[in-house]
């Protein structure tokens, strides 16, 4: 109380702000296309699900009594935890980079931006084997602590290594969404805060955060259930996760039943999860400021850089260059002991064409989501986002059985056809299209298009010309997100494509999971390069746009 | 050229995905009013049966193979295939028992893709086989495999031989040191000093011989007696054999061939040697990677000319030599590293005892060797 007086004038701003027009509100009722566009994913979206009940409901008194164990539930309960610190874990480390590379002086910054967002491109498996590697009991790290006479380095396996190698395998996702909005935000508001005389910390808690809170719970949730179903990772940090023991079921007894009621009951932990953000995103509801918007002003680090450089380096260190060195320790491993460098240009091509054209879709179905979300809010709305949401938590073997499935028995012409690949693809990664553009979408006020629209512009119209040059960062980093998440992808792409079709990752995982890493290590290399490559054009493309 | 072939390949893949969404969008249109019905295994068959009209010349047939070995140990066998045949090769690459679980989703809805079915372990082979989804092989093919490593009904033969052994540290332990039995790693003396695989296919067929041969209670307490012991659990076999590399543990329960590539790529210092166990242990069981052909394959003829390649001298031949792993067709040499599949006393066992791999999941489940 004494504080809060003692604070005096500063109390004001949140009042300004929730004094503000709200960006989102309409009362109107979904045009019938917008409707029928999203109820057409929806039906994709919930394919999955229905086919998990589908075969649980075949699941004889065995399936059952394994669901019924106690160790279930424990399961259950650390894959939880585990996800929660992921998220968490991700936003400590994503929401800093992204204000460092967007709002400072921090030197280099462009190269610093494509070098914290490139880890996406690293598949978790790859970063599990590295870090091993590098922190493992006989690594790198361990070996250089004992020639200096420490000894016991803490166990990388067990959950510390999980929760380390999934946090750096998903912080770009807040990274990328939270950057789009700082991109976006108008810093009017943060500069009435400090003019008012508010200390900068203070000014970023009170104004900034809460203008960021949809983004960072989009990218912190997005990290979460890519740590609830992530499989190779666990496995090799010997982690004891609900989804490493749903793939033990399936690769093990041949027995689809009892393992779709465990996916079911994984599921349904990943709903309860949206379900948390959402509740958590409702109480930091935005207000966006209207007007023009101008060029941040570029906050300079002083001496500060050098903590800053030394977190982005780390943080880079661990999740990119540590990978990559091990990449390339298996490459000249292999050289030297006589194993022939093969490199074949079909992965490669099948790689940019599934990954590009996945991108593409996502990035199509994601506007009428994020349009139904952010102008029509409602229960049909938060239905639809979070059934999303749901099934991209659907493990990836269950969610490719699911395909082989509804494509044999209802579309036998599409089944192992790059088509239903790429719509597999696009449905499974919207969840990171549709929640960066509807960030982007939530900061463009309604009132800009509806003033076009009453100077006589037509409604496509002002979607082509005024709507999607505004939403561009945002589409792009959602379709950026897709892309790398499918070029790294394995289930769907081992499952579900066509026979025949290959892509690096798959590459990499057949030779890495036989034992042969040096031949793991060209097309792992490959990957990481066209990633690299990827990310850099499209945040350049990012930063030019109006 | 190699960019022509390319822009060629990647219009073809850009013409393919446009035409397919057009499909699909008109699909989803029409089923927007009327869901489809989903019910499983009732799905109609949409081909028309066309079974006799296979031709004798297979030379411009595609075939469809479904992998469960890796595609770095297959692919250039296909090839030299390919070449010999006439015959084109279409491999999907997968998990053995993922491969196995499509194609049963492929044989409830009758429509299987697969030509043959080529797996890494004779209980997925079972599998498929038990829900009738194999045709039996002829028995020129058959016979030129010892009856111990085929199916009893013909319905897959096996193709290359793996051995269980214990891989060892030739750092920290002497030949003296090695166990007699498979059972004496239960033996406090070796607590925290072994790694295994447990949810790795061979390691759980291995426990399926396990109960097989020498029943229920002894194979659960066995597998008590290791996780009494505390074992290092690693994803798969080629971890735990660079656990014993890495000083992690002494001793790994693997397949023989495992340490042959990692000595291929470290060396020939590389710390760790294989431990055949002696005396017909279970130890030393020896297992199949096999083949069948797929009952509703339109390409029956061809499957046949692949399968029986696989049995011949030049496939056996580079089993032997690129996979490390043992020739079945007498007459074939094993790596000279290796001792000879007649050295190895492997226990009498039918494999195709081993497709119960329910019962095993199940105990070791319950001995906590699984979660």
């Amino acid at each position: 109380m004494a504080q809060d007086q003692a604070r005096g004038g500063h109390v004001a701003l949140p009042a300004v702000l929730r004094r503000l027009p709200v960006a989102s509100v309409s009362t109107r009722r979904p045009p019938l296309p917008l409707l029928a566009a999203v109820a057409t994913i929806g039906v994709l979206a919930i394919l999955p699900l229905a086919y998990l009940v589908i075969r649980a409901l075949g699941a004889d008194e065995r399936a059952l009594e394994l669901i019924a164990r106690p160790r279930t539930l424990e399961l259950l309960t650390s894959s939880v935890a585990l996800a929660a610190g992921v998220g968490l874990g991700a936003t400590v480390l994503g929401v800093p980079l992204a204000w460092l590379t967007t709002r400072t002086d921090l030197p280099g910054r462009r190269a610093w931006t494509v070098l914290t967002v490139a880890p996406l491109a690293v598949p978790s498996y790859v970063l599990a084997f590295a870090l091993i590697a590098g922190l493992g009991p006989r690594g790198v790290l361990s070996g250089t602590l004992q020639s200096l006479g420490v000894e016991g380095l803490p166990s990388i396996y067990g959950l510390p290594g999980a929760l380390l190698v999934l946090t750096l395998a998903t912080y770009p996702y807040v990274l990328l969404t939270t950057r789009a909005t700082l991109m976006r935000a108008d810093p009017a508001l943060e500069e009435a805060a400090r003019s008012l005389g508010d200390g900068f910390g203070t000014a970023f808690r009170r104004v900034t955060l809460p203008l960021l809170a949809p983004a960072i719970g989009t990218g912190a949730l997005l990290a979460a259930l890519y740590a609830i179903s992530d499989f190779g990772a666990v496995s090799i940090l010997r982690f004891d996760s609900f989804a490493r023991a749903i793939h033990v079921q399936y690769r093990s007894s041949f027995d689809r039943s009892g393992a779709a009621a465990l996916a079911l009951l994984l599921v349904a932990a990943a709903f309860a999860l949206v379900w948390a953000e959402a509740r958590v995103r409702r109480r930091a509801a935005l207000r966006v400021p209207h007007g023009a918007r101008r060029a941040a002003r570029v906050v300079p680090l002083g001496r500060w850089r050098w903590a800053a450089l030394a977190f982005c380096g780390t943080v880079t260190g661990l999740s990119l260059v540590l990978p990559a060195g091990t990449i390339a320790y298996w490459l000249v491993r292999g050289l030297a002991q006589g194993e022939p460098l093969r490199l074949v240009a079909d992965p490669i091509g099948d790689s940019l064409v599934a990954a590009g054209a996945a991108a593409l879709v996502a990035g199509i179905l994601a506007l009428p989501v994020a349009f139904l979300v952010v102008r029509y809010p409602g229960r049909l709305a938060s239905m639809a986002e979070r059934l999303l949401y749901g099934a991209y938590a659907v493990p990836g073997i269950a969610l490719a059985l699911a395909l082989v499935f509804f494509s044999l028995n209802v579309v036998p012409f599409l089944y192992q056809t790059l088509t239903l690949l790429v719509l597999a693809y696009a449905v499974r990664f919207l969840p990171q299209a549709a929640g960066t553009t509807r960030s982007a979408l939530m900061l463009i006020g309604p009132h800009v298009p509806e003033a076009a629209r009453s100077l006589g512009r037509s409604p496509w119209e002002v979607l082509r010309t005024i709507t999607l040059p505004l939403l561009r960062p945002g589409l792009l980093a959602g379709a950026a997100l897709v892309f790398l998440s499918t070029i790294k992808e394995l289930p769907l792409t081992l499952l579900v494509a066509p026979t025949g079709f290959g892509t690096l990752a798959t590459q990499v995982w057949g030779a890495a999971n036989g034992g042969f890493f040096a031949r793991a290590a060209a097309p792992a290399a490959v990957l990481m390069l066209i990633s690299l490559a990827s990310v850099a054009l499209l945040l350049r493309d990012g930063e030019h746009s109006p | 050229m190699e960019r022509a072939v390319f822009a060629t390949r990647w219009r073809s893949h850009a013409a393919r995905v446009a035409s397919g969404m057009v499909a699909a969008a008109v699909l989803a249109a029409c089923n927007a009013g009327a869901p489809p019905v989903l019910a499983p295994g009732t799905g109609a068959s949409p081909t028309a049966s066309s079974g006799a009209v296979t031709s004798p010349d297979v030379s411009s047939t595609t075939l469809t193979v479904y992998s469960g070995r890796e595609e770095e140990l297959v692919a250039p066998l296909i090839e030299r295939f390919e070449a010999e045949s006439g015959i084109d090769i279409e491999a999907r690459y997968g998990d053995t028992a993922e491969l196995a679980s499509i194609i049963l989703e492929e044989g409830e809805a009758g429509d299987v893709r697969a030509d043959v079915f080529f797996a890494q372990d004779a209980g997925a082979l079972g599998a498929v086989a038990a829900a009738g989804l194999l045709a039996p092989l002829d028995a020129t093919v058959l016979d030129r495999v010892d009856a111990r490593f085929r199916d009893d009904e013909g319905r897959w033969v096996g193709v290359s031989g793996r051995a269980r052994v214990l891989a060892y540290s030739t750092e920290r332990l002497s030949e003296d040191d090695l166990p007699a039995s498979i059972t004496e790693l239960t033996d406090p003396t070796w607590a925290g000093r072994s790694g295994w695989a447990p949810t790795n296919a061979s390691l759980q067929a291995f426990v399926t011989a396990f109960r097989q041969l020498e029943g229920e209670d002894a194979a659960r307490a066995w597998l008590e007696g290791i996780v009494a012991n505390d074992p290092v659990v690693y994803p798969n076999n080629t971890g735990a054999v660079e656990g014993v590399a890495a000083g992690e543990v002494d001793v790994a329960l693997v397949n023989h061939y495992y340490l042959m590539r990692l000595l291929a790529e470290n060396g020939p210092e590389y710390p760790v040697a294989n431990h055949f166990l002696p005396g017909g242990d279970l130890g030393s069981l020896v297992n199949v990677a096999g083949a069948g052909i797929l009952a509703d394959s339109e390409r029956a003829d061809a499957a046949a000319r692949f399968v029986d390649y696989l049995v011949s001298e030049d496939a056996q031949t580079y089993f032997s030599e690129e996979t490390y792993e043992f020739p079945l067709l007498d007459g074939i040499a094993a790596d000279p590293r290796l001792p000879t599949l007649a050295e190895i006393e492997s226990p009498e066992i039918d494999l195709n005892s081993l497709a119960d791999l329910q019962g095993t999941v199940e105990l070791m489940r319950e001995t906590g060797a699984l979660d």
